[in-house]
C-alpha cells in the first residue's frame, strides 16, 4: 500500500526549506522584487539548490544527486508553493532534471549536465510551452538540421530567462529528438514575456542554427519528454497544495484578528463555513498530492495518480487563493498584500502542464469511462 | 505486545476447536468473543486482548479466508460503533460484563435514543425527563430518527435530569431496556417510502440506577464520546477505487453507451476524481490512526462524502433519462439499513438526501471544523448561562 504520510526525514527537509524561505522570501520583499531588473532571486536559489541540496533530491548519488525520490521533491514544492519564492525550481530541478534523468544516463553529456543541475551549479529549462500536458503530441516548432543544429521558436518556456542549459525537443530528419543547448551559444535568443505569474516567469526561446547535442532520439526522446511532463505535473500538485495551505492559514489568521460589527469576523457562520470548505479541499489536495508523489517514487499507478492530482488540486489552489482575496476584503485586492501573488501563481499553475479538463480527458480511457 | 504471528496462532487455535463448517454460527461468534478475537483492542475478558487496533485486519483476514462466520455489521452497527465504545469508557465492571458480549455476538441489538423533535443538531437542548425514584429513574419524553428501534433490545439514551441548570450541565446518560413497559416504537416513513427510522415514545419508563452510564449531570460528556466514535466510524470507512455511489454510475455508464453525452462525461469524470481523492483521504486517515496520530479529518470526510453521494445519485437519474422518471416501488418497508445497491436510481437519489443530515448535519460539522480544527471563534451564545427551563422553544 502506498504511504500517504510524511516521513521524519521529509519533515526535517520541510523544516529547513521553510526556515530558509521564511528568512529570505518575506512577502513584502517578494512584491518589491517583482518590479526590479532581477525578478528571480538567484542567491536564494543557490542556497536552496546547492547548500540545502534541494536541486538534486531525485538524482541518484552516482550521478551527483542525493538519491532521494519524488516524495522529497514534492515536500520542497509544497514549501515553494507556500512562499511563492521566485526561484527556477520547477524549470530546472523538476522539468529539465526529469527530462535528462529519463534519457540514457550513461552518456557523458547527460552525466555532466545532470551533475551540475543536481549540485545547483547550473540552471536548466525544458523548451516546451508551460501549458503542455503529459501525453501531448511531440512538439515540432523546433527542427534539427542534418548537421545537428537547431532552429525554431518555443513560446512560454518556464524559467528560461535565467536558464544556462536548455533541453530542447526538436524534430530532425530521423524524427523526434531531445537535445541540450548552452543558452549562451550563438543563435539563442531568450525574450522574457510579461507573465501573469509575477514570481515565476515565462520567456520565448528562439533558436537560429544553434549548436546542440542529441541526448535521445525517436521513441526514447518521446518517452523521455513525456516522463518529464508527467513527473512535473504530479509534483505541481504539491505546489498547489502549498498555495492552498498558505491561503487557508493566512485567511484564518486574518479573520481572527479583524473586527466588524463588534465581533471577530471569523465568528460569523457564513465565513466559518467557507473556511471549513477550504479545509475539506485541503485535506483532499494533500491526499492526492501525496499519492502522486508516492506513485512517482514507486513507479506504480503514475498516470492515474497524476491525472487525479492535477484535476483535483488545480481548481482547489485557484479557489483557495480567490477565497483568500474575497475574505480579506479590501486589503485582499491591493498590490501591497501578497494574496495576489498566490492567485497569479495558482491560476498559472492551473494552465501549466495541462488544465484540469485535459487531465480528466486523459483519465477517461485509463479508468474505462469512454466519452 | 501482541504480534501478528501470535494473533494468527490464536485464530488457528480457534478454528481448530470450532471448525466453521461444523459449528453453528452463534456458537462460533461466542467462541470468537471468548478467545479475545472479537475486537482485539478491547480488554481481555471483554472480547479483546488489549492489542493494537491496527492488527484487527490480521484476524479478520485469517477468519475470512477460513470461511468463518462474522457478525452482521449492518444489523448491529450502532451497538458496535456507538454503544460499545461508550460503555467501555464510562461503564462499571458489571455493565461491561452484562452488555458487551451479547452486543458483539449479535444476541442483543442496540439503538440510539438521542435526537428529539425539538433537539436535533442542538442535541443538548433535549427535553426527555428522567426523575429519580428510589433505585430507579422514571423517564418520559419522545425521541426521533431512531434506526432499528423496532428490533432492538437495548438503547443508549440521553435525558434531562436537571432543568434548572444550563442545558449542557443537566443531562444524564442511561442504557434503556427497549422491552420495558412504557416504551412505544412507531415507524417513521421517509421520502423514499421506507420506514428505516422510528419515533420512540417513553411514558414513565423505569430504568434502574444501575443502568446509568457516567455520573448524574455528566450526560453531555458521555454523549460526546458516542458522537466522536460515530464520526470515526463514518470517516474511517474503507472503500475501493471506483466504488460506492460513483461505482454505481460508472457501471451504468459502461453498460449503456447510448445514454452518454459529452456534458455528462465531464461531470462523471469530476465525480470519479472526487471519489478517488476521498478514497485517498480516508486511507491517509487510517494510516494516521495506525501510526498513533489520529487527525481531525473525519468531519471533513463526512461532509465531502455526503456531497459526493448526492451529486453522483443525481447524475445517475439524469443519465437514465426516461427511466429516471420512474420509481421502483413506494410500498412501505422496514429494511435493516440502507441498501443503495438493492434498489433503483430514484431510491438512491432520495436516500442520499439524508447523508448530509444523519450523523451530524453538514452545517454542524462545518462549525466543528471551523471551531475545533481551525480555531475560529464560536458564534455568540445566548443559551450558555441560561437554565434549560428558561430557554425559548
Amino acid at each position: 500500500m502506498s504511504d500517504l504520510l510524511y516521513s521524519e526525514v521529509e519533515e526535517d527537509l520541510r523544516a529547513s526549506v521553510r526556515d530558509l524561505l521564511k528568512d529570505r522570501a518575506e512577502p513584502a520583499a517578494l512584491i518589491a522584487r517583482t518590479e526590479t531588473a532581477e525578478p528571480y532571486d538567484l542567491k536564494l536559489w543557490r542556497t536552496l539548490a546547492a547548500d540545502l541540496g534541494a536541486a538534486g533530491l531525485a538524482v541518484p548519488e552516482s550521478l551527483g544527486g542525493h538519491g532521494a525520490s519524488a516524495r522529497e521533491v514534492a515536500v520542497v514544492m509544497e514549501e515553494l508553493g507556500r512562499s511563492v519564492a521566485p526561484v527556477p525550481y520547477l524549470g530546472s530541478a523538476v522539468l529539465a532534471t526529469s527530462a535528462l534523468l529519463a534519457t540514457d544516463t550513461s552518456q557523458a553529456e547527460v552525466v555532466e549536465k545532470l551533475g551540475k543541475l543536481a549540485a545547483g551549479a547550473l540552471v536548466g529549462a525544458l523548451a516546451v510551452p508551460l501549458s503542455t500536458a503529459p501525453g501531448a503530441e511531440f512538439p515540432s516548432t523546433v527542427t534539427a538540421a542534418a548537421d545537428g543544429t537547431l532552429s525554431g521558436q518555443v513560446r512560454s518556456v518556464v524559467d528560461a530567462s535565467v536558464a544556462e542549459l536548455i533541453v530542447v525537443p526538436a524534430v530532425g530528419p530521423d524524427g523526434p529528438g531531445l537535445y541540450t543547448v548552452d543558452a549562451a551559444s550563438a543563435g539563442v535568443t531568450v525574450t522574457e514575456a510579461i507573465s501573469l505569474d509575477l514570481t515565476r516567469r515565462i520567456a520565448d526561446v528562439t533558436l537560429e542554427n544553434v549548436a546542440a547535442k542529441q541526448i535521445a532520439g525517436s521513441s526514447a526522446a518521446v518517452s523521455a519528454l513525456d516522463t518529464a511532463l508527467l513527473t512535473a505535473a504530479g509534483l505541481l500538485a504539491s505546489e498547489q497544495l502549498g498555495i492552498a495551505e498558505w491561503a487557508l492559514t493566512e485567511t484564518v489568521r486574518y479573520l481572527k484578528e479583524r473586527y466588524q460589527f463588534g465581533r471577530q469576523v471569523g465568528s460569523f457562520q457564513s465565513l466559518k463555513h467557507r473556511l471549513a470548505n477550504l479545509y475539506t479541499d485541503l485535506v483532499n489536495a494533500r491526499a492526492t498530492a501525496r499519492y502522486a508523489a508516492d506513485c512517482l517514487a514507486s513507479g506504480d499507478d503514475i498516470a492515474i495518480a497524476v491525472a487525479v492530482a492535477q484535476a483535483r488540486n488545480s481548481p482547489i489552489a485557484v479557489h483557495a487563493a480567490e477565497e483568500a482575496i474575497q475574505l480579506h476584503g479590501g486589503i485582499g485586492m491591493t498590490w501591497e498584500h501578497p494574496a495576489h501573488l498566490y492567485l497569479k501563481r495558482a491560476k498559472s499553475d492551473e494552465i501549466a502542464l495541462g488544465t484540469p479538463g485535459r487531465h480528466r480527458a486523459a483519465l477517461a480511457p485509463l479508468i474505462d469511462l469512454p466519452a | 505486545m501482541t504480534t501478528p504471528q501470535e494473533l494468527k496462532q490464536r485464530v488457528a487455535d480457534l478454528l481448530a476447536a470450532y471448525p466453521p463448517e461444523s459449528t453453528p454460527r452463534q456458537d462460533f461468534l461466542d467462541a470468537r468473543f471468548d478467545a479475545g478475537l472479537a475486537w482485539i483492542h478491547f480488554p481481555e475478558g471483554l472480547g479483546g486482548l488489549n492489542a493494537p487496533r491496527s492488527l484487527q485486519s490480521v484476524v479478520d483476514k485469517e477468519l475470512t479466508a477460513a470461511g468463518a462466520p462474522d457478525n452482521d455489521k449492518r444489523r448491529i452497527g450502532i451497538g458496535l460503533g456507538m454503544a460499545a465504545p461508550t460503555i467501555l469508557a464510562f461503564g462499571t465492571p458489571e455493565q461491561h460484563q452484562r452488555f458487551l458480549r451479547p452486543l458483539w455476538t449479535e444476541r442483543e441489538v442496540w439503538c440510539q435514543l438521542f435526537s428529539e423533535p425539538g433537539a436535533g443538531s442542538d442535541l443538548a437542548a433535549l427535553g426527555t425527563r428522567a426523575v429519580r425514584d428510589g433505585d430507579d429513574w422514571v423517564v418520559t419524553g419522545q425521541k426521533v430518527w431512531t434506526s432499528g428501534a423496532h428490533k432492538s433490545q437495548w438503547a443508549i439514551l440521553v435525558t434531562r435530569t436537571d432543568p434548572d441548570v444550563p442545558k449542557h450541565r443537566g443531562m444524564t446518560y442511561f442504557v434503556c431496556d427497549m422491552t420495558a413497559p412504557g416504551v412505544e416504537v412507531r415507524p417513521l416513513r421517509q421520502i423514499t417510502g421506507e420506514a428505516e427510522f422510528n419515533e420512540v415514545f417513553l411514558s414513565e419508563v423505569r430504568i434502574p440506577d444501575a443502568h446509568r452510564l457516567g455520573a448524574v449531570g455528566e450526560g453531555w460528556k458521555v454523549a460526546q464520546t458516542t458522537l466522536m466514535n460515530e464520526r470515526v466510524a463514518i470517516g474511517g470507512a474503507e472503500f475501493p477505487r471506483d466504488g460506492g455511489m460513483v461505482g454505481v454510475v460508472t457501471e451504468t455508464w459502461r453498460e449503456r453507451p447510448e445514454l452518454r453525452t459529452s456534458e455528462l462525461h465531464d461531470r462523471l469524470l469530476k465525480l470519479w476524481v472526487e471519489g478517488e481523492s476521498l478514497r485517498l483521504v480516508s486511507s491517509r486517515l487510517r494510516q494516521q490512526l495506525a501510526a498513533g496520530a489520529p487527525g481531525p479529518e473525519g468531519s471533513a470526510v463526512k461532509v465531502a462524502f455526503s456531497e459526493l453521494n448526492q451529486a453522483a445519485s443525481g447524475l445517475e437519474i439524469e443519465l437514465l433519462g426516461d427511466e429516471g422518471l420512474r420509481y421502483d416501488d413506494w410500498t412501505m418497508r422496514r429494511p435493516d439499513g440502507v441498501n443503495f445497491l438493492g434498489r433503483e436510481a430514484g431510491y438512491r437519489y432520495l436516500r442520499a438526501k439524508g447523508n448530509s443530515i444523519e450523523g451530524g448535519t453538514s452545517e454542524v460539522l462545518r462549525n466543528i471544523i471551523a471551531e475545533r480544527v481551525l480555531g475560529l471563534p464560536s458564534e455568540p451564545r445566548i443559551d450558555k448561562d441560561v437554565a434549560w427551563k428558561d430557554l425559548p422553544r
